[in-house]
């Protein structure tokens, strides 16, 4: 099969689609947000609860295409448990992943599971779909209602 | 084409008689589609290792050279200001573009080259209808009924208009095979009805819809109706006074011309009693600071130096289609989606969207547990070129409860081939997907 579509679409990702992980809805969440990607209709909340500067609580909702839907999983899953202003800068560390900004395999490999990400550089459309959970997250936290990567 | 220099004006009769030339050679025997595909330059491509497989024709279709080299031809002999200038080069374009204009009112059967109007495109069609007719003649409380398979473009203009003037929209329903129920239009037409904007052909679903019918129902209520012809005209006639259609739009980009160019055709008596839709240079007969008579149709509803090559271009595209005979693109594209039906409706885990009983060459498909858009990468991986998305008809993706779906949708140059590399690389997204 095509490498690059290897790279794209990796066992991690397609389970992560399968079955995504904090995939609920916060009840009472003290930051939350709904992203938007109207040009392929992807459509997700993020629901976060964060205590004393920290994580306490993240998860997701919603409707999108694998990359999507697998890319706000791993994001729940990484960010648990972390200072908000990590989950700042790794923000910045995946988006320069995915545009292809760091190509170091060794820096690559640091970033734990979110290096399953990497071969979106090859597909510049898909940018959009894997950062969009990392958009809404970053608009929660700073408490904006909505964001459209369009 | 030969570089060629005018020792004299080049006259009318001389350009018709070169498309008739050109309209004679393919039309001595039944078309070879095969041949018609050498025609397209853009498909003798390959992407990413692969020979290209275009089934993208209802976002655009691609231009024959016979297109091209006019629109280069134009650019390079012709290029002149129209409408403006007593100088040779003038009168040439301004000879060449009302040209178009006639070849496009024989197209549809308008009546007059005055009912057609140079646009940018449908969606400007539909504006321009809404803003005009619209402003002058739909006031509060009136009524404006669509369908639920518009496209946004003949949703959202009419949504503005009222909002501007406290109208009502209203929205004709369809049954799951994506055809409209017609009972339920019946219903919604009243003494309040001030327009019916409806769609000729579905691009998501492709349903082509009883228009003819719908004229004649909304008639009775004296409401005049605009046909949204995005789809349409390129895949079988057109004939504006037998549907007795008052309004009708389409663009040139999807009848194998250039882009940036498109009609509304107006019943003359309508076009005439609706104000200019935007002021400027050519749309006037007189200026003064105090007063501005207008020009006479169709140049009232044309400010500003238009789409010169477009317009030429999009002659020659019709001449184009016409040559090879809409009769025969429509069997062609018949066939195709026959077969593509045939291929694709086996596939298990695959769910076509929109199979209504009269449908154009469109085929949208959702596949189990797979996001389109996911199944748009690996296609475009494959070399298939599909259209992934809601396809500018969001509230038909509510309808049939997808949050997006896949559409192959097939030109007159597309074949078989085309369709089992669709199959083929469907298949790669159930295997990529496990
Ligand atoms: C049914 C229909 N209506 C309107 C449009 C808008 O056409 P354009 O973008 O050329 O103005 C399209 C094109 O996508 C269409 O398919």
């Amino acid at each position: 099969m095509n490498s690059e579509l290897n790279e794209l679409y990796q066992q991690v990702i397609l389970d992560h689609n399968k079955n995504p992980r904090n995939f609920r809805k916060i009840e009472e969440p003290t930051h939350h947000s709904e992203g938007l990607n109207p040009l392929c209709g992807d459509h997700l909340h993020i629901y976060l609860i964060i205590e004393n500067e920290r994580v306490a609580d993240i998860a997701f909702q919603g409707n999108g295409c694998a990359i999507s839907k697998s890319s706000a999983s791993i994001m729940t899953e990484v960010l648990k448990g972390k200072p908000v202003k990590e989950a700042e800068e790794k923000f910045k560390e995946f988006h320069d992943l995915i545009t292809g900004h760091i190509t170091d395999e060794d820096q690559i490999e640091a970033m734990g599971k979110l290096a399953v990400f990497k071969g979106i550089s090859e597909f510049p459309v898909r940018v959009k779909c894997a950062s969009l959970a990392w958009h809404t997250m970053n608009a929660a936290v700073h408490q904006k209602d909505t964001v459209s990567t369009e | 084409m030969p570089l060629r220099f005018f020792s004299k004006l080049q006259s009318i009769k001389q350009i018709q008689m070169e498309s008739e030339i050109l309209t004679s050679e393919i039309k001595t025997s039944a078309p070879d589609f095969s041949k018609i595909r050498e025609n397209f330059p853009t498909l003798h491509q390959t992407v990413k290792g692969r020979q290209l497989v275009y089934l993208d024709s209802a976002a655009t279709t691609h231009k024959p050279v016979q297109v091209i080299e006019k629109i280069d031809h134009y650019y390079r002999l012709q290029n002149s200001n129209i409408h403006r200038g007593v100088h040779y080069l003038s009168q040439l374009a301004t000879e060449e573009y009302e040209n178009a204009r006639i070849k496009v009112k024989n197209f549809i059967n308008a009546s007059s080259e005055k009912e057609i109007v140079f646009v940018k495109g449908t969606t400007e069609g539909v504006n321009l209808v809404a803003s005009s007719y619209g402003n002058r003649f739909i006031n509060e409380g009136d009524e404006i009924i669509i369908t639920h398979m518009e496209h946004h473009s003949n949703i959202v203009p009419w949504q503005l208009l009222c909002e501007r003037k406290g109208a009502v929209l209203r929205v004709i329903p369809i049954n799951d095979r994506g055809e409209l129920i017609m009972e339920e239009y019946k219903k919604l037409l009243n003494e309040k009805t001030k327009m019916v904007a409806v769609v000729h052909a579905s691009n998501t679903l492709g349903t082509e819809n009883p228009v003819k019918e719908i004229i004649e129902e909304a008639h009775k209520y004296n409401v005049p109706v605009l046909i949204d012809g995005a789809q349409a005209v390129q895949h079988f006639e057109v004939d504006v006074r037998a549907l007795d259609a008052d309004f009708y739009t389409f663009s040139g980009h999807k009848l194998y011309g250039p882009t940036g160019i498109g009609v509304l055709y107006g019943k003359k008596e309508l076009l005439e009693k609706m104000p200019p839709y935007q002021g400027g240079g050519d749309m006037i007969s007189y200026v003064s600071f105090e007063r501005t008579t207008y020009n006479e149709l169709p140049y009232k509803f044309e400010a500003g130096t238009p789409h010169i090559a477009g317009g030429i271009g999009l002659g020659y595209a019709i001449d184009y289609v016409k040559g090879v005979g809409l009769q025969a693109i429509k069997q062609h594209e018949a066939a195709l989606l026959d077969y593509a039906n045939k291929k694709l409706l086996g596939i298990p885990g695959l769910t076509p969207i929109g199979t209504a009983e009269k449908k154009s060459s469109v085929f949208s498909f959702v596949l189990e547990n797979i996001h389109p858009h996911d199944i748009g990468t690996i296609l475009d991986v494959e070399g298939v070129a599909v259209r992934t998305g809601h396809l500018c008809t969001q509230p038909l993706m509510r309808r049939f409860d997808v949050p997006a779906v896949a559409r192959a949708s097939f030109g007159m140059y597309n074949n078989t081939d085309d369709i089992d590399a669709l199959a083929e690389a469907i298949l790669k997204v159930f295997k990529v997907f496990g």
